[in-house]
């Protein structure tokens, strides 16, 4: 059981709908967004995605870019990013999170050597964009081996015949990717996201986590009853953005959490 | 023969679209299986007869293949050694290489009954290829093109905008090829369904750099014909400029297995190979890591975060190389050597004086190195350089690199 199994059987337990945030480390600055870090479970946030910020982030919109850029020019890196989960953990021993972004800087770590770390500093799962299964032997399979959840992305051009590819080697939870595009696109539709978490649901018994073009309270409210939980990633990066306060940002986040449970 | 095939360098990829190590499919869930039926269709008409005499068709009579073999006689008595022979692939309709590989896609895009294409450029050469033959085809055309790169290959920008397709600047990282492709690859991401993407050079995801390689052998098909013809016998050694490394793979695939022919790709050193890391020598200055669907060598710092190059010519502009061309490096079978700016200014002009060539500052890296070596080579020594483009694009740069002004004449 990793704090990820955790998390979902509670809110099992609780019948709620599991809501899962998303900003980027190290945005504006390795400070501030440790606070902000720090502050997300009290805001309701059941498991913390952190963004692992890289130059050429393909699968992101320019809001996610622009985060990745003001973190590396802050002088984020990946050893940086260990550190702040290390510094979140010695205050939060329970919520879940997942880091998420791509391969290389990992790969220019040195594999074995980031997953050591990872596990020493308290990740529990990972989400990288640019590993399908076909390269399951690069990180996906070293990962599970190492006692993490790696997340795989099921998408609406994942048809029938591939979707029990993407689910074997998943665990934690799917991330369903509500359109076809980048982070920060079009609002995501309950009724068009609906029958495809069902399709999922009927290979997996993993919770199924629906996210991209979810940014209001509503929208969370809607997305999540149509599934076991939804991510909002752009809309809280884009306050950060906008250099809103630390409680400002929160705030925002409480909002978007009750949006989510009230499903 | 099976030892022959056990021994053979042109086997690859493999089933994961490895080249060794180099290669593979390394992107989003959203695309995967698109890249799969891409290669499906790809095997398909690998060994389809119908698609091979529509691309013949159109190689010789839309693009004018075969490009001559051309014997640099004033160029090889100036330098006073090996002799020099020229690919002419800059005579091809659009003025570069990057037209055979074009064709291929776009013939394999319309058989999968997709409507709209997209495609990065660096010097443009790509972009403009992509938009004729979309308009021959009267498909939709999007380029995207790094904003710097816009600006410096400007006569292009209009040549595409005149063909009827889209060029649309992209204003992130340093706004040159990289930028470009990673825009490129979220408009395939959010459009995928009735959109194909041109890739322009042997880089990108399983099948693409196969497929393009195997569209632009066709130079080294031709050249090792031609000279068999014109000389007798191989060249001694293959030359090319190397951006992502279509051209270079083209004309050095055919010869891969003839162990005796010496390959070289020239990769552009910008302000010099050196810490600052003004330059997009990959293969000299990077090492490996994964970038827009493959591992491959890479200009990146000790964080894995990926550097933005340098270099005169936008062509060459580029972080990376493809897989296979990583993979020849690290087996040894071709050698890559790196040419500033100010060596391939040199080469441009002498090229231009010798031979009446206005080569593009692409090739003109390939042609710096030939004067290199070639003064030290034995008489009988034969080089084959390839001359992938011409230079109209590139005059405005050259003239500002040589202090000359356009507009007054002076
Ligand atoms: C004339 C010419 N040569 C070379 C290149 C570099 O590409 P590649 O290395 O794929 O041949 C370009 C790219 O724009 C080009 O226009």
């Amino acid at each position: 059981m990793t704090r990820i199994d955790d998390t979902f059987a509670r809110l099992k337990v609780e019948g709620k709908k599991a809501f899962v945030s998303y900003v980027m480390a190290g945005d504006p600055n390795y400070e501030k967004s440790l606070e902000i870090v720090k502050g997300l479970p009290a805001a309701g946030v059941d498991i913390i995605e952190l963004g692992l910020p890289f130059t050429d982030p393909m699968a992101d919109g320019s809001t996610i870019q622009l985060a990745g850029q003001r973190a590396l020019e802050a002088g984020q890196t990946l050893e940086k990013t260990l550190e702040m989960v290390r510094s979140f953990r010695e205050t939060d021993d329970t919520t879940p999170i997942v880091m998420m972004g791509y391969y290389n800087p990992i790969y220019s770590r040195g594999v074995d050597k980031f997953l050591q770390d990872a596990k020493d500093v308290g990740i529990d799962g990972l989400i990288i964009v640019d590993l399908p299964p076909e390269e399951d032997e690069e990180l996906c399979i070293p990962a599970q081996k190492a006692g993490l959840n790696f997340i795989r992305l099921a998408t609406p051009t994942t048809d029938e015949k591939r979707l029990p590819t993407v689910l074997r080697n998943t665990s934690g939870f799917v991330y369903y990717v509500s359109i076809t595009g980048i982070t920060g696109a079009a609002e995501a539709q309950a009724a068009d996201v609906a029958p495809e978490v069902a399709r999922i649901k009927s290979d997996t018994d993993l919770p199924v986590i629906v996210g991209f073009g979810v940014k209001t309270p509503e929208t969370a409210e809607a997305i999540a009853g149509v599934a076991d939980g939804t991510v909002v990633g752009s809309a809280i990066v884009q306050k950060i953005a906008d250099d809103a306060p630390v409680a400002d940002v929160l705030s925002f986040v409480k909002s978007l959490a009750e949006g989510a449970h009230r499903a | 023969m099976a030892n022959d095939l056990f021994n053979s360098f042109m086997t690859g990829p493999d089933e994961t679209g490895r080249f060794g190590k180099f290669g593979g499919r390394f992107v989003s869930e959203t695309l995967m299986p698109l890249i799969l039926s891409l290669e499906d269709e790809y095997e398909k008409a690998k060994t389809d007869d119908s698609f091979w005499a529509e691309m013949n068709d159109l190689w010789t009579n839309y693009v004018g293949r075969p490009s001559p073999m051309y014997f640099a006689e004033r160029l090889t008595a100036h330098l006073g050694g090996a002799q020099i022979y020229m690919k002419r692939d800059e005579l091809n309709h659009t003025g570069a290489h990057k037209i055979n590989n074009v064709l291929g896609q776009i013939i394999l895009a319309r058989r999968m009954g997709k409507t709209r294409i997209i495609a990065e450029t660096g010097a443009g050469q790509h972009g403009v290829a992509t938009a004729t033959v979309c308009a021959k085809f009267g498909l939709k055309c999007v380029v995207y093109m790094g904003a710097h790169d816009v600006e410096r290959q400007a006569p292009n920008v209009f040549r595409m905008r005149l063909l009827g397709a889209e060029v649309i600047p992209v204003t992130s990282g340093r706004g040159t090829l990289k930028d470009a492709m990673n825009d490129a690859l979220r408009d395939w991401v959010t459009n995928v369904r009735d959109t194909f993407y041109c890739i322009g050079t042997v880089a990108g995801p399983h099948p693409y750099p196969a497929m393009v390689r195997d569209f632009q052998a066709i130079i080294g098909k031709e050249a090792k014909a031609q000279l068999e013809e014109q000389i007798g016998r191989l060249p001694d050694t293959l030359i090319a400029a190397i951006g992502g490394g279509s051209n270079a793979m083209g004309l050095f695939f055919p010869f891969l297995d003839d162990k005796e022919v010496e390959i070289i790709g020239v990769e552009a050193g910008g302000k010099g190979v050196n810490a600052k890391m003004e330059h997009c020598a990959s293969l000299t200055g990077g090492r490996p890591g994964v970038l827009h669907g493959n591992r491959t060598y890479l200009l990146q710092d000790d964080d894995g975060q990926i550097l933005e190059g340098f270099s005169i010519s936008a062509g060459l502009d580029y972080p990376g190389i493809g897989p296979e061309h990583a993979w020849l490096h690290e087996i040894g079978r071709a050698k890559y050597v790196a040419i500033t700016d100010a060596e391939a200014l040199e080469a441009f002009q002498l090229c231009c004086e010798q031979e009446g060539i206005i080569p593009a500052l692409e090739p003109s890296h390939a042609l710096a190195h030939v004067m290199k070596i070639a003064p030290d080579l034995p008489k009988d020594h034969v080089i084959c350089m390839n001359m992938c483009g011409r230079g109209d694009k590139d005059i405005f740069t050259v003239a500002k690199a040589l202090g000359f002004e356009m507009n007054t004449g002076a």
